[in-house]
C-alpha cells in the first residue's frame, strides 16, 4: 500500500512556477532520495508535503488522508512527517533533550517525566546521550543536526523529510549524520533531498532526478547510476558524482 | 545637613517605597501590554497591527505628564475616577508599553525565521510556537533595551508628583516647603537616592543579560 501520494502538485510563488506538475508516491518504510540542481523546487516540494507552503494545485495523500484539504487539522498531521532541516533549526533557548522534549510534551501532551525519558532514548539512539544538557551553540554541526533528527524521530513520524541535512556541515562531520540516517532507514520512511551520492546509491530504495520543476526520471538506484534511460539524468549524475565522489 | 538628612530619611523613605510600588506596577502591566502588542504587531491579522501602530505613535508622541492629566482629570469629567495612584500606573503602563512593544518587536524580528518553521513543522499551532519559542527567545534579547526602559519608567514617578501621588519626590516637597534652608539639600538627596537606585539595577540587569547569554544563545550567529 502507498503510504505518501503525491499527485501532480502544482506551486508557483508570484509569476515564477517552481513545481510544474510533481507525481510520485512511497511505501512505509521506504527511502527515497530527491536529486537535482539548485533551484530546480526540490525544497519547495519538501514543504508542499508538510503544508509549510501548500501547494496550489494537486493533492497529497499521507495515510490514506488528503492533506490538501482545507478541513484537515494540520497541526495533527505535520506530527507524521517529521522535519529535518538544512540549518539545523535547533530552538536556541533549550538544551538538546528539551529540543527534543519539548513536541512531545506540548504537542504530544505527554507527561513531562515520560517526554523526557523518551527523548533522552532518541538522543542515545543518534549517539548524543552525554550532550543532552548542553545548548545548540555548543553542540558542533554535526551534533546539532543528530539533535535534529533525534527530535523529529521522537514524534514517531510516518516519514521524516530532510532538506539537504549535511549541506551545512564540514566535511568531516557529514559521516555521523549519515550514519543515523543509514540506521533509522527502513524503520521510518524518509523523504531526502542531498547531493550525498554514496548515501543515495547505498541506501536509497528510489532516486528521483527533479530538474525545472518536473521528475525528469526516478527508479532504484542500481538502474539511475547505471542505465539511466534519460540523457540529462546521465549526464547530471556524472557531473555530480565527479564533484561529491560516489562512496 | 546630616540632622536635616536624619530628620527627612524616614519620610524620603517612606516615599521610595511608593516610587517603587508605583515603578514596579506600571512596569510588570507595562511589559505584559508591550508583549501583547508586539506579537499583535508582527503575528496579527489585518487591520490589528495598523491599529497597534497608531497606539504606539500617539502614545509615544505626548508627554507623560499630558497622559497623567488626561487620565486624572480628563476622565473624571466624563464620570471615570481615577485615584492619583491609579492614575499614574496606568498612564506610566500605557506609554511605557508603547516603547516596550519597539524592543519586543525588534527582539522578534531579529529571531532566525527558522525557529518559528520547526516549531510549526513539529505541529505545534501558531500560538504554541509563540508561547513556547518566540516569546521565551524575544525576553532574552530583550533584556538591554529592557532595562533601559526599566530606569525611565523609574525616573519618570516622579512626574506623578504633579497629580498629586505621594511618592519620593512629593514627600521631599513637604520637606523642604516646611522648611525651606534645607531646599538644595534635599533635592541632593533626593538625586542621590534616584541615582543610586537607577545604577543598582542596572547593575542587576546586566548580570541578567550575561547570565542568560551564558546559556548558549546564539541568535545572530546563525544568519
Amino acid at each position: 500500500m502507498e503510504m505518501l501520494e503525491v499527485k501532480d502538485v502544482h506551486k508557483s510563488y508570484g509569476d515564477l512556477e517552481v513545481l510544474k506538475g510533481i507525481t510520485f508516491s512511497m511505501k512505509k518504510g521506504e527511502t527515497a532520495v530527491i536529486i537535482g540542481t539548485s533551484g530546480t523546487g526540490k525544497s519547495t516540494l519538501l514543504r508542499c508535503i508538510n503544508q509549510l507552503h501548500p501547494p496550489d494545485k494537486g493533492e497529497i495523500w499521507l495515510d490514506g488522508e488528503n492533506l490538501t484539504d482545507p478541513k484537515i487539522d494540520i497541526n495533527r498531521i505535520r506530527q507524521k512527517i517529521g522535519f529535518v532541516f538544512q540549518e539545523f533549526n535547533l530552538f536556541n533557548h533549550l538544551t538538546a533533550l528539551r529540543n527534543v522534549s519539548i513536541g512531545l510534551e506540548k504537542v504530544k501532551k505527554m507527561d513531562k517525566e515520560k517526554a523526557r525519558k523518551k527523548a533522552m532514548e532518541e538522543l542515545k539512539r543518534v549517539g548524543l546521550k552525554d550532550q543532552a544538557k548542553q545548548y545548540p551553540a555548543q553542540l558542533s554541526g554535526g551534533q546539532k543536526q543528530r539533535v535534529g533528527i533525534a527530535r523529529a524521530l521522537a514524534m514517531n513520524p510516518s516519514i521524516i523529510l530532510f532538506d539537504e541535512p549535511t549541506s551545512a556541515l564540514d566535511p568531516e562531520l557529514i559521516g555521523d549524520v549519515l550514519d543515523v540516517m543509514k540506521s533509522i532507514a527502513h524503520e521510518v520512511a524518509m523523504l531526502v533531498v542531498t547531493h550525498e551520492m554514496g548515501f543515495a546509491r547505498n541506501v536509497a530504495d528510489e532516486i528521483i532526478f527533479m530538474e525545472g520543476g518536473v521528475i525528469v526520471e526516478s527508479g532504484p538506484p542500481k538502474q539511475m547510476f547505471q542505465n539511466p534511460k534519460k540523457a540529462r539524468t546521465k549526464e547530471f549524475l556524472g557531473r555530480i558524482s565527479t564533484l561529491y565522489g560516489e562512496d | 545637613m546630616l540632622e536635616i538628612l536624619a530628620d527627612s530619611l524616614p519620610q524620603l523613605l517612606e516615599g521610595l517605597q511608593t516610587t517603587v510600588i508605583l515603578t514596579i506596577l506600571s512596569l510588570i502591566l507595562g511589559t505584559l501590554f508591550g508583549i501583547f502588542l508586539a506579537v499583535i504587531r508582527i503575528y496579527g491579522r489585518f487591520p490589528l497591527p495598523y491599529l497597534i501602530i497608531i497606539y504606539e505613535r500617539v502614545l509615544r508622541g505626548i508627554p507623560l505628564i499630558v497622559i497623567f492629566f488626561l487620565l486624572f482629570f480628563g476622565l473624571s469629567q466624563i464620570g471615570l475616577e481615577l485615584d492619583p495612584f491609579e492614575a499614574a500606573i496606568l498612564g506610566l503602563a500605557l506609554r511605557s508599553a508603547a516603547y516596550q512593544a519597539q524592543i519586543f518587536r525588534a527582539s522578534i524580528n531579529s529571531i532566525p525565521e527558522g525557529q518559528m518553521i520547526a516549531a510549526r513543522s513539529l505541529g505545534m499551532s501558531k500560538l504554541s510556537s509563540i508561547g513556547y519559542i518566540i516569546i521565551p527567545q524575544m525576553l532574552r534579547l530583550s533584556v538591554p533595551g529592557w532595562s533601559n526602559e526599566f530606569t525611565i519608567v523609574l525616573k519618570d514617578t516622579s512626574i506623578a508628583f504633579s497629580i498629586g501621588v505621594i511618592e519620593l519626590m512629593r514627600q521631599g516637597r513637604y520637606i523642604y516647603v516646611s522648611n525651606p534652608d534645607s531646599t538644595l539639600t534635599i533635592l541632593l538627596i533626593i538625586a542621590l537616592i534616584y541615582f543610586i537606585f537607577v545604577f543598582s539595577i542596572n547593575k542587576g540587569l546586566s548580570y541578567l543579560e550575561k547570565k542568560y547569554r551564558m546559556s548558549g544563545f546564539e541568535v545572530g550567529v546563525e544568519r
